[in-house]
Order: structure tokens, then sequence, then C-alpha cells
């Protein structure tokens, strides 16, 4: 039982860790559209032309973006 | 091009938008190696873009269809030429370095996720453009690109050749705060989410050892992990409920916030002292999960609010952009803020008109459907008025500015908006009410314990009041109501039925009368040939395609109400508010006013000769051929709900704006025994706060500039899905589905939501009364009170939950059904 008290606070980190990427991504617009990537990923992303200037931007727009 | 299928006239569905393939039409675009049939040359166009720039997946992606195009004109590219100056250009384009530019547009036509693919990858091919993101939530496109490289005006031609309209966007202030807030309850949420999650596993070993002696030592390490958990729950997620409290209590007024705060505050605050002074409970598990199921339903009601008010922000939108300005005999561009009174402009056909004036050049007539509820467009020649936001259907009309912006009647109609809303009565929120006497009656009990306790025993009075503060945690009560209200949004929602103010339901359940805007709302707002009556020799066939020949040549709203004919008119002449006239087999025929189709004798219609109006006559040189009757079509449904509605023991009632008989006839079919015609958004606003002064409770539905006021005013208002966006913007509800026959399953679904919320309440306040004695005389330890307290919640949430039942749709009405005494 005296793992406890090793292993809550290790697990206590890693909830913090979460919650730091989690407001990261919030700050970075990634949950400003609660719709669109839920079916953008099954889309192709570059259907015929293989020249297509990649488009991953959907909702993970830079961080140096100022906001608007 | 020929196909069978459009020789044979079979039914089909255009393959871009989904409108029936009118008969006759010979649209086709080769898609994914088949033939598809196309409505118009718009889709066509749009179609072809589609394909040529091998984008066809979109037609695999989508899961809605599109909306119909309107063809690109030359006229559209000289406007989007516009945005390119930089005067105007400075209002929504940052400019970043290296020649880079960003801005956001609002895009109109998104149907779903596959229209954001489609305009994406149709941007990023163009050379010059850096970044490009649609946001299907709010419809916002973020643009960046090189401005050296490539004009704003051709990337937004680019988004309208594949069937969208963008427009500048302007952050307001307001969006700049929702976005915000929208933030911080995703925050908020997260937290309150993982807290939650943390602390009931700890609290599940808390409990499993109550009863297998868990050593001190644990249990406290156990206590302190949860109340470090448990602090940001409460100081940071349940911030807004203590600030609304605060607010609350300053206006002397006790809301649901009050309690909540309370209970949250209070448990917290105990197990905290527990922990300190090894009490004998701790309640952060139910802290966390209280927090966070009451964050979650305002979350959800704040993103139906603020999805509507999106649209609201955006007033200007109604008014087009540019306008052509005349200037010492030259057209000119400007910005619509730039008119002032006294100027001339052209307004050309199907444009929007941006100022009131006097018409001083041209004939036309002009759409003021939504500012009068009036379904036929208003003839206009030289000298009448014009007003701002009506469109021009017919001709080229050029117009002397009279009143600009605050002056127009547009503006005026809305700041009679300001005055309902100020004279709106509240609805009585029961959960609130309730509140009231509870919180009031808890503190007093809880105050009246400590009391005698510390006369009886001082040593338990401090563990007592805790009890009985724990017992009568309001959390039943307070999730009584929103769990209920957010079951029943959620499955109205998937009904068709948009619901943004968060007392709508409460309000639909208890109204006494329903009131009906008539044009665009009981009825399509669209023209439809209902009857023809013919007079000489030609059958009513042949009548027709000679009707529809000449109307082939007009793009008067009328002309819609025709099928393509077999036939073709030559040498055609559209005379302005009165008709047409062509050649057809070498025979002249004139269709339109009795007196201009046929001038020898005085006609009258076959029935209510004082609707000339709708009553168009087809002549030839020597006699009048026939009578064609046209009207606004009824929706399929609407008798079917007038009726249902009045079986739910609703007074339905008529108020239009119109003023032709058309009014009472609409009333006489759908047996709608009170109705009001002519009446101006301020006689619609006054009828309807008379009646509530009898005590009416109102609901309003309409879809018109023109009922913005009154939908103000009433009880709970719902705007019909074609309405303008400054109406929805005003409305309790937006009905998505077009179907009336929804109103009727959502007045009931209202009023099962309305028993659920009083048995909840009910539930609540009995489990209260129970275990509140037992609680004061010390009987409950504080453990069996906290389990008491999930449970009751427990079984409110449960009891709301059978409201989120997928709603029947409401029974489909037959389409064949006459409504009309057509022959």
């Amino acid at each position: 039982m005296e793992a406890i008290f090793l292993l809550i606070p290790i697990a206590l980190i890693l909830v913090i860790i979460g919650i730091v990427v989690f407001f990261w991504a919030v700050k970075n617009d990634q949950f400003d559209d609660l719709e669109g990537p839920a079916h953008s990923i099954l889309f192709d992303d570059d259907p015929t032309d293989s020249s297509n200037k990649t488009n991953a931007t959907t909702n993970n727009s830079a961080k140096d973006k100022p906001e608007s | 091009m020929s196909n069978p299928a459009s020789k044979q006239g079979l039914a089909r569905d255009c393959y871009h938008c989904g409108l029936p393939v009118p008969v006759g039409a010979d649209y086709f675009v080769l898609i994914g190696g088949a033939e598809q049939p196309m409505c118009c040359p718009g889709c066509q166009a749009v179609a072809n873009t589609i394909i040529s720039t091998g984008l066809d997946q979109y037609y695999q992606y989508r899961t809605d269809l599109a909306v119909t195009p309107k063809a690109l004109e030359e006229e559209l590219l000289d406007e989007l030429a516009l945005y390119d100056r930089s005067d105007i250009q400075q209002d929504f384009v940052t400019q970043l370095e290296n020649q880079q530019a960003e801005a956001i547009f609002l895009v109109e036509g998104i149907t779903c996720a596959a229209c954001t693919w489609l305009i994406e990858h149709q941007l990023s091919k163009l050379a010059g453009v850096e970044q490009c993101s649609v946001n299907l939530s709010n419809h916002q496109l973020r643009l960046q690109w090189h401005t050296e490289k490539i004009k704003l005006s051709e990337l937004l031609a680019a988004v309208y050749s594949i069937g969208y309209k963008a427009y500048p966007y302007q952050s307001a202030a307001e969006d700049k705060l929702q976005k915000t807030e929208n933030r911080n309850y995703i925050k908020r949420l997260g937290i309150a989410g993982a807290g939650m999650a943390q602390v009931m596993m700890y609290a599940a070993a808390l409990y499993a050892g109550a009863f297998d002696y868990i050593s001190g030592e644990h249990r406290d390490f156990l206590r302190w992990v949860s109340l470090l958990i448990a602090t940001p729950v409460v100081f940071y997620s349940a911030r807004p409920f203590f600030s609304a409290a605060l607010r609350n209590l300053k206006n002397r007024h006790l809301s649901m916030d009050v309690p909540v705060s309370i209970a949250i505050l209070a448990a917290y605050f105990a197990s905290l002292g527990s922990t300190l002074l090894g009490g004998r409970e701790v309640y952060f598990d139910s802290v966390c999960m209280f927090t966070f199921f009451l964050l979650l339903g305002r979350f959800l009601e704040f993103r139906a609010r603020s999805r509507m008010d999106q649209s609201s922000h955006h007033l200007t939108r109604l008014l087009p952009d540019t306008a052509t300005l005349i200037e010492q005999g030259k057209q000119r561009l400007v910005a619509i803020r730039d008119l002032k009174p006294g100027d001339s402009i052209v307004v050309k056909t199907a444009q929007i008109i941006p100022a009131d004036g006097l018409v001083i050049g041209g004939q036309s007539s002009t759409d003021e459907s939504h500012l009068n509820g009036e379904f036929i467009p208003v003839a206009k020649a030289l000298g009448d008025t014009v007003v701002a936001g009506s469109i021009n259907v017919e001709h080229p009309l050029t117009i002397e500015i009279t009143e600009v912006g605050q002056n127009t009647k547009l503006s005026g109609i809305l700041r009679l908006l300001d005055q309902a809303r100020a004279t709106k009565p509240p609805i009585a929120q029961l959960a609130d009410k309730i509140a009231q006497y509870f919180i009031a009656t808890v503190l007093v009990l809880a105050t009246g314990v400590a009391l005698a306790w510390t006369f009886i025993d001082p040593s338990h009075a401090f563990w007592i009041t805790l009890s009985v503060l724990v017992v009568t945690c309001p959390c039943a009560l307070s999730l009584a109501t929103p769990t209920a209200l957010t079951a029943a949004t959620g499955s109205l929602q998937r009904l068709g039925l948009l619901v943004s103010r968060g007392h709508t339901l409460e309000g639909l359940a208890n109204i006494s009368h329903v009131i009906f805007d008539k044009t665009g709302t009981l009825t399509t707002g669209k023209l439809r040939l209902q009857h023809i009556h013919p007079l000489g020799e030609y059958n009513r066939h042949q009548c027709n395609h000679i009707a529809a020949a000449l109307e082939a040549h007009s793009e008067h709203p009328i002309a819609n109400a025709f099928e393509a004919s077999p036939l073709q008119a030559f040498e055609p002449r559209v005379h302005p508010g009165q008709g047409i006239e062509g050649v057809i087999d070498g025979q002249s025929y004139r269709i339109g006013r009795p007196d201009f189709a046929f001038n020898g004798i005085t006609l009258s219609p076959p029935e209510n000769s004082d609707r000339q109006a709708q009553w168009l006559l087809l002549a030839n040189d020597t006699a009048p051929m026939a009578w064609f009757q046209l009207d606004d079509e009824l929706r399929a449904d609407a008798a079917q709900t007038v009726e249902q509605l009045g079986m739910l023991g609703l007074k339905v009632e008529l108020l239009s704006g119109d003023y032709s008989n058309n009014v009472a006839n609409v009333a006489k079919q759908l047996n709608i025994s009170n109705y009001h015609s002519g009446a101006s958004p301020m006689n619609k606003m006054t009828y309807t706060q008379a009646l509530q002064t009898e005590g009416a409770k109102i609901l309003m539905v309409g879809d018109g500039i023109n009922d913005i006021p009154v939908l103000a005013a009433a009880d709970v208002s719902i705007a019909m899905t074609s309405a303008a966006d400054l109406t929805k913007a005003n409305a309790d509800a937006i009905l998505l589905s077009s179907q009336l026959s929804h109103l009727v399953t959502a007045i009931r679904h209202a009023r099962k939501t309305h028993r659920v919320i009083r048995q909840n309440l009910g539930w609540a306040l009995a489990y209260n009364l129970i275990a509140l004695p037992a609680a004061a005389l010390g009987y409950i330890p504080p453990y069996f009170a906290a389990l008491g307290m999930s449970l009751s919640s427990l079984v409110v949430v449960m009891n709301a939950l059978r409201l989120s039942k997928p709603l029947a749709k409401a029974v489909t009405p037959e389409p064949s059904k006459p409504q009309t005494a057509s022959t």
C-alpha cells in the first residue's frame, strides 16, 4: 500500500502535464471549431494534384499568428 | 445536348443542390464518369469549376446538399474589385511583414464539412495564398496571402466561383468577448472534468476504506490529494457561479446561482475542515461532479446562444456593401457608408436598395416582403419612394437618396425593437422562484439548528449544522431544471428547432395564443399558379404554354410560378408593372394586368374581383383568352398544424402586414377566425402587448424584418429558417426544418419538459423535507448525507434524460391534399 505515496504524485504530475497541454491547445485555436475537425480527418488532404501546397492548417494556425 | 431524362420530363433532382430540375432544362455536368443533371446554369457553372479544379471528391465527402448558387456575373466582379481599394481594405485587412496580409471573411452557403474542405482546397491552389482555413462552427474563413502575387478580389471570386459568398468580417467587440468566453468555458470544463475523474477515483478508495478500516495515514493522504485537486475546480471552474450569485445578491434577487454557490462552497469548506482536523467525511467528489455537470449545462446553453448572436452582429450585411453612384453623368462604385442624401444611385436588378429614396429614372418593382409582409412586389415608377432593404426585382432604377443609415425606415423598425424588449414580460422561472424561498428557509434553519445545538451539546454543534447544510445541499434542486432543459433542447435541435434562450422551453409550455405571420411563415413566400380559367376556344393547356413562353422573358417573381414552355416567344417586350407582350407563331399575345392585356372592354376576374394583384389576363389581339390565378403557396402542413394547435387548446391568430385580401383567404383556408391584415410593425407590437395585458401568453412565429418588434414583444418567439438574419437573431428559437408541424411537437415536448421539471423539483423538495429534520436532530451522519445527496441528484438526472429520446418527426403531411379552391 505504500506504493500510493509514490504513484499518486506521479499520477498528479501527469494530470498537470495534461492540463497544461490542454490549455496550450485552447490558447492556440485548437478548440475554436468543435465540429469541423471531426469530419476533416476523413477527407484526403490532397486529391489529385501533388504540387498542391499542403493545407493541413485547419484549426492549427501557427502560434505566431496575431489575434485578429 | 439531348438527354432522354430531360425529354421525358422525369422528375430528377439537381445533383449539386438537390432542387428539382425544371422540365425542359438541359444542364448536365460529367461527374465521376456519369452525366449528372443540374437545375440551373448557376449549379452547372459551379459544378464545372469544382470538377475542372480536380476537387470532385467534394461530391463523395459531402453529407448535405449545396446551396443553389447564382451565376457569376460581370457586375459582381466589379463589386469585388472594390475590395482591392486600400481605403476599404483598411477596415478588415491586417498587414503582416513580407507583403503578406491577413483577413477574416464570413462565408455564406456552408452546409457541411465537405464545404470547408472544398473552399480550403480551391483557395490553396491559387498562387499567393499562404494559409487558409475555414471554421465549420462559425463559418469564418481566415486567409493569409501575398499582396504582391494575388489580389483580394481574385481570392473572393474564387470563393464565389464554387458557389459560396464571402463577406469581409469586422470582428466586433462582442465577438471577441464571446471567443474569450468560449475558451474560458472549455478550460473550466477541462479542469472540472479532469478533477472529477481524479477525485472520484480517490473517493472510491475512501468509501471502500470506510468499511475496510483504512489506516488513518492513507486516508489523510487521499484526502489531501483530493483537496489539492478539488481546489482549482472550486476556485477556477466554479467561479462563474460565484460571481453570478454575488451579482444577484447585490440586486437583492435570489437566483439558483446562490444555493449552487453555497452548496459548492459549504461542501468544499466542510471537507477542508475534515481534512485539516481529521473529521469524519470529505465531499470533494460531490463538489467536482456537481461543478462539472452544471458547467456543462451552462456551456451548451452558451453555445446555442452565441450561434444566434453571431448573425445579429452583422446587421449591415443586410445591405449591400457597395452602390453605383452617378456623378456628373458617370457611374462609379462607392461604399455604402459614403452615400449622402441627395446622391443619385443606380440599383441594378436583384440588388438590395441601400437607402431610402425617390425613383428618378426607370420603372421596376421592388420586393418589400421582408419589410411589410406583402408578397407581391410593388410596382415603382418615376416619383415613387423606395425603402432601404427592399430588393429591386425587374429593371435598373435610378434613385435619389432621401435618407441614409439611422434615418431609414429599416432603422426605424429596429428602434421599435428596443421599445419591445423593455416591456417584454419576464417568464417566471419555476426553479428561481423556488430557490428564493428554499435558500432563505435553509439559511434560517441552519442558523436555528446551530444555535439550538450550541445550547444542547456544543461539541456536536458544528458537525450537525454541517449535516444539515449537506443534506439540504440543493444539488438535486439546482440540477432539476438545467438537466431537463439541456436534454429537451438537444432533442428539439435534432428535430430542427434551434432554441437559443434558456427560458424558451419554460415559456413554450405555458402559452395560450399562437400568432402567425403570413408571408413566409404560413405560406412559403413564393408565388404559385393556382388556377387557369380559359375564356375562349383555347384549352387550359394551350393557354398555360403561351403564358409560360411569355413569362420566360420576365424577371418578376410571377414568372417563377410558370413552368418552362415548349413554345418560344419572339420580340418580347416587358412593361414593368403591367405585363409582357410577345409573338408566338406569328400571333401576338399579351399577359399581365387586365387593362394592359386587353384594353377593349373592362373585364373582371371570375371571382373576388378586388384581388387584382393575383389575377393575370392572357389575351391575343382580338379576344381575352384566359385568367391565371396566382397565389402565395401555403406550406403543405399549415392546415394540419393550425388544427393540431387548436387541439392543444391554443388560440391561433394571423397577423400580417399584407394589405391584400389574401390574408382573409389564407385565414379562411386554415380555419383561423381571428386575423388582421395590413398591420405595421408598430400595430403588430401594440396588438400583442394589448393581448398580454389581458393575461395572454403569446408565441409569435414570423420571418420578416417587420416582425422583429413583435417577436421581441411576444413571450416566446420563433423565426423561420428563411427569415432575415436579423430576425433570427431576435427570436428565441429558429425552426430550421421549415416544417410548421414541428411547432406542435415542440409545444408538446415543452409541456413534457415542464412536467419533468416539476417532478424533479418535487422529488428534490420531498427528499430535503424528509432528510432535513433527521439531520437537524443529529440522526444522519455526514457520509450518509453525502450518499443521499448523490442518489437524489442521480434520480433527477435520470428523469431528465427521458427527455432526450429522439422525437418522432411530426407526421408527414399529405402533399397532394388540395388546400385551395383550385379546380
